[in-house]
């Protein structure tokens, strides 16, 4: 089986985060650049399908600017076999529905049996993208899981949603997204490091996948928010939980 | 080489990512509760630990002594207790796959690097510390086994090991009459002493090792016989350059709990950062550290290309190297105030911690004779 994982360089969630108010985008620099949490989650479930199958063939799919070299390393030395990386400065501040097209592109050559994605990246917190992804592919989608068992010609698993779960299955070629319920990537080991720079790597133009790079989404205005005003303390003098169900119900946080 | 390649960042990046997530939350707990977590060590096995530089053929890492001093600075930020104890297990480990015949390293070498079995160092005797030479346990020829007597004092790891790799005279003729031994837990004969109460290093055991008629085959001998004070001292070079890294470890994670705690203490109306005079203590002991971490560089890269030099570089390292960190680990407690004698702020454990790597793995006074030494011979 031949799992492509989409994998995306993120700044670091540790820290403060910074959105570039003149242009809408979140300003790179200010944070150390990380592989995305998620996307490591997403890459950990394509790794534990190939404990159990030594055969699987794990490809590791970025868009990112050249630093995002480094995500596809380390996803190479937790164990991906090989990885691809769409690199173009005119994509930079790509929108989703433009990534989504440049990723379908790579994907259509790729010949996955099984594409697995994060549900939303913790920088842009779309969550539109492997929707897109499926579209343009014409794949079935089992998005958000909780969970899943992937087999050799078909997946399932569950999703939650605000009503309850669903029990979700689809055949192969498909895409899911995962969510945090999924396991923590696993660390990478010394031999997979040192061996990590041995693997395949090809760089890919967004000319080369055929595609005219356009956004279609216009930012009207971003405004940075308000600072947060002090809170109010309450002191206890044997009325603090009164006091406090008070508070939370005049806010309507309970 | 003062430079570390992307490679090297990525390692460091990984031990520093499994130090902050599996040892440094527990650390002041296991101090206190004095507990040797093994289990802990068995995931550090997996991820390459156990055999940093031992070779790749029978699950060794293949990396240098660089990349070990790395690792073990890194490990020691978190506990330098645990990195400490995880660097003699790899010395222990390098003298199976150096000085061993496939045989011994086909045995030995697999869960040694994975850490499913520990390994313990045995030189020092309750007679003889720094004049290691004139050891007296003893190991006797008798047919195709080995008989040993003797006691061997304040061994890291045992009771809890696999495997003791043990000096012990075979011939009356000072350091050449000794050999080094592989002795397996459970061999009929050995019993350890009552666990020893100590200042610090309390995450691992530290015991008396005895031998009383043990029986060993003669093809537990490691390397030739006569041969094992100059395995003993191989080991031990490279372990000094790793002690001295787990002293930078504690002494650098003492320096950056101090620069955040003047930061956000305040006396006087302001932050206590903005005192001189301790922003200059802060300098001093980035500088010292800084220095030490290069001659520790230095030491892993001359034992890396086997330089003429190593012997006395190593010494060095790790003369500068635990004294650098136990200052910066002495000064921050200073810096800390009330607060730093408290258990519960690390700071007096890293302090107990690296006290005694100035007197293992060769005392700082026995370091001073060696650089001395070579420096007038030559
Ligand atoms: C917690 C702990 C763990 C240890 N783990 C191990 C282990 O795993 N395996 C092992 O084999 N050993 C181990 N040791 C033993 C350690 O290596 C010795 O304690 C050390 O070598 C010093 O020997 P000694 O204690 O006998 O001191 P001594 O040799 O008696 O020295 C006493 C003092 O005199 C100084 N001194 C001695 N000779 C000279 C000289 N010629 N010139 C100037 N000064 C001198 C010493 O530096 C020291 O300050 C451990 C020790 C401790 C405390």
């Amino acid at each position: 089986m031949k799992i492509v994982v989409l994998v995306k360089q993120v700044p670091d969630t540790g820290e403060e985060r910074i959105l570039d108010a003149s242009t809408g985008l979140v300003d790179r620099d200010a944070n150390d650049p990380v592989i995305d949490e998620i996307s490591e989650r997403a890459l950990e479930a394509a790794l534990s399908v190939k404990d159990r199958d030594k055969s699987t063939e794990v490809v590791v799919l970025s868009m990112g600017p050249s630093d995002a070299s480094k995500a596809i390393r380390k996803a190479l030395s937790m164990g991906a076999d090989s990885g691809i990386h769409i690199l173009d400065d005119g994509l930079l501040g790509a929108d989703a529905t433009l990534t989504a097209q440049v990723l379908a592109a790579a994907l259509r050559n790729a010949d996955a049996d099984l594409v697995i994605t994060g549900n939303e990246s913790t920088d842009g917190r779309g969550g539109v993208v492997p929707a897109m992804i499926a579209e343009h592919l014409n794949l079935p989608l089992m998005g958000s899981l909780t969970t899943v068992n992937i087999g050799s010609a078909s997946i399932s698993g569950q999703r939650r949603n605000d009503e309850g779960t669903q029990d979700v299955s689809a055949d192969l070629p498909a895409i899911i997204s995962v969510t945090e319920g999924f396991a923590e990537a696993r660390f990478p080991n010394f031999k997979g490091i040192m061996g990590a720079k041995r693997k395949p790597v090809s760089t890919l133009a967004a000319a080369e996948l055929g595609v005219n790079i356009a956004a279609r989404t216009k930012i009207s205005s971003v405004e940075t928010r308000a600072p947060r005003s002090a809170g109010s303390t309450i002191i206890d003098e044997g009325q603090a939980a009164a006091q406090l169900v008070d508070f939370l119900t005049t806010n309507r946080l309970i | 080489m003062f430079e570390l390649t992307e490679e090297h960042q990525a390692i460091v990046a990984m031990v520093a990512e499994f130090a902050a997530e599996n040892i440094a939350p527990h650390a002041v707990q296991w101090d206190q509760e004095h507990h040797f977590p093994v289990d802990v060590l068995a995931q550090a096995g997996e991820l390459g630990m156990g055999g940093i530089y031992v070779r790749e053929d029978f699950g060794g890492s293949g990396m240098t002594r660089l990349d070990a001093a790395l690792i073990f600075e890194e490990l020691a930020k978190a506990d330098p207790t645990i990195s400490a104890y995880i660097s003699i297990h790899n010395m222990v480990a390098w003298m199976v796959d150096r000085f061993g015949n496939d045989a011994q390293r086909a045995a030995w070498l697999p869960q040694l690097c994975t850490m499913e079995t520990l390994a313990s160092y045995c030189l020092t005797e309750p007679g003889v510390g720094s004049d290691a030479a004139a050891l007296s346990t003893r190991a006797v020829r008798d047919g195709d086994e080995y008989v040993l007597n003797g006691t061997k004092q304040f061994i890291s790891g045992a009771g809890a090991s696999g495997l003791y790799v043990v000096m012990a005279r075979t011939a009356d003729t000072g350091s050449a009459g000794i050999s080094a031994f592989l002795v397996p837990d459970g061999t009929p004969g050995l019993s350890f002493g009552a666990l020893e109460k100590k200042m610090g290093w309390n995450a691992q055991p530290t015991r008396q090792v005895v031998f009383e008629d043990l029986r060993i085959p003669a093809s537990n001998l490691l390397g030739e016989e006569g041969a094992g004070f100059s395995i003993a001292m191989k080991g031990l070079n490279g372990g000094r350059v790793n002690i001295g890294a787990c002293s930078l470890g504690g002494g650098q994670a003492a320096l950056d709990k101090s620069i955040s705690y003047l930061k956000e203490r305040s006396a006087f109306g302001a932050p206590l950062i903005g005192q001189q005079a301790l922003l200059f203590q802060i300098a001093e002991m980035q500088a010292e550290l800084e220095s030490a971490r290069t001659m520790v560089w230095r030491a892993a890269d001359a034992l890396e290309s086997g330089s003429k030099d190593k012997v006395r570089l190593c010494a060095m390292a790790k003369l500068v190297a635990t004294d650098a960190g136990f200052s910066a680990a002495n000064t921050a407690l200073q810096l800390h105030g009330g607060y730093g004698y408290l258990a519960e702020y690390g700071i007096e454990k890293i302090v107990r911690d690296l006290r005694v790597h100035q007197i293992l793995e060769g005392s700082n006074e026995i370091m001073k004779l060696i650089i001395g030494r070579i420096a007038i011979d030559s």
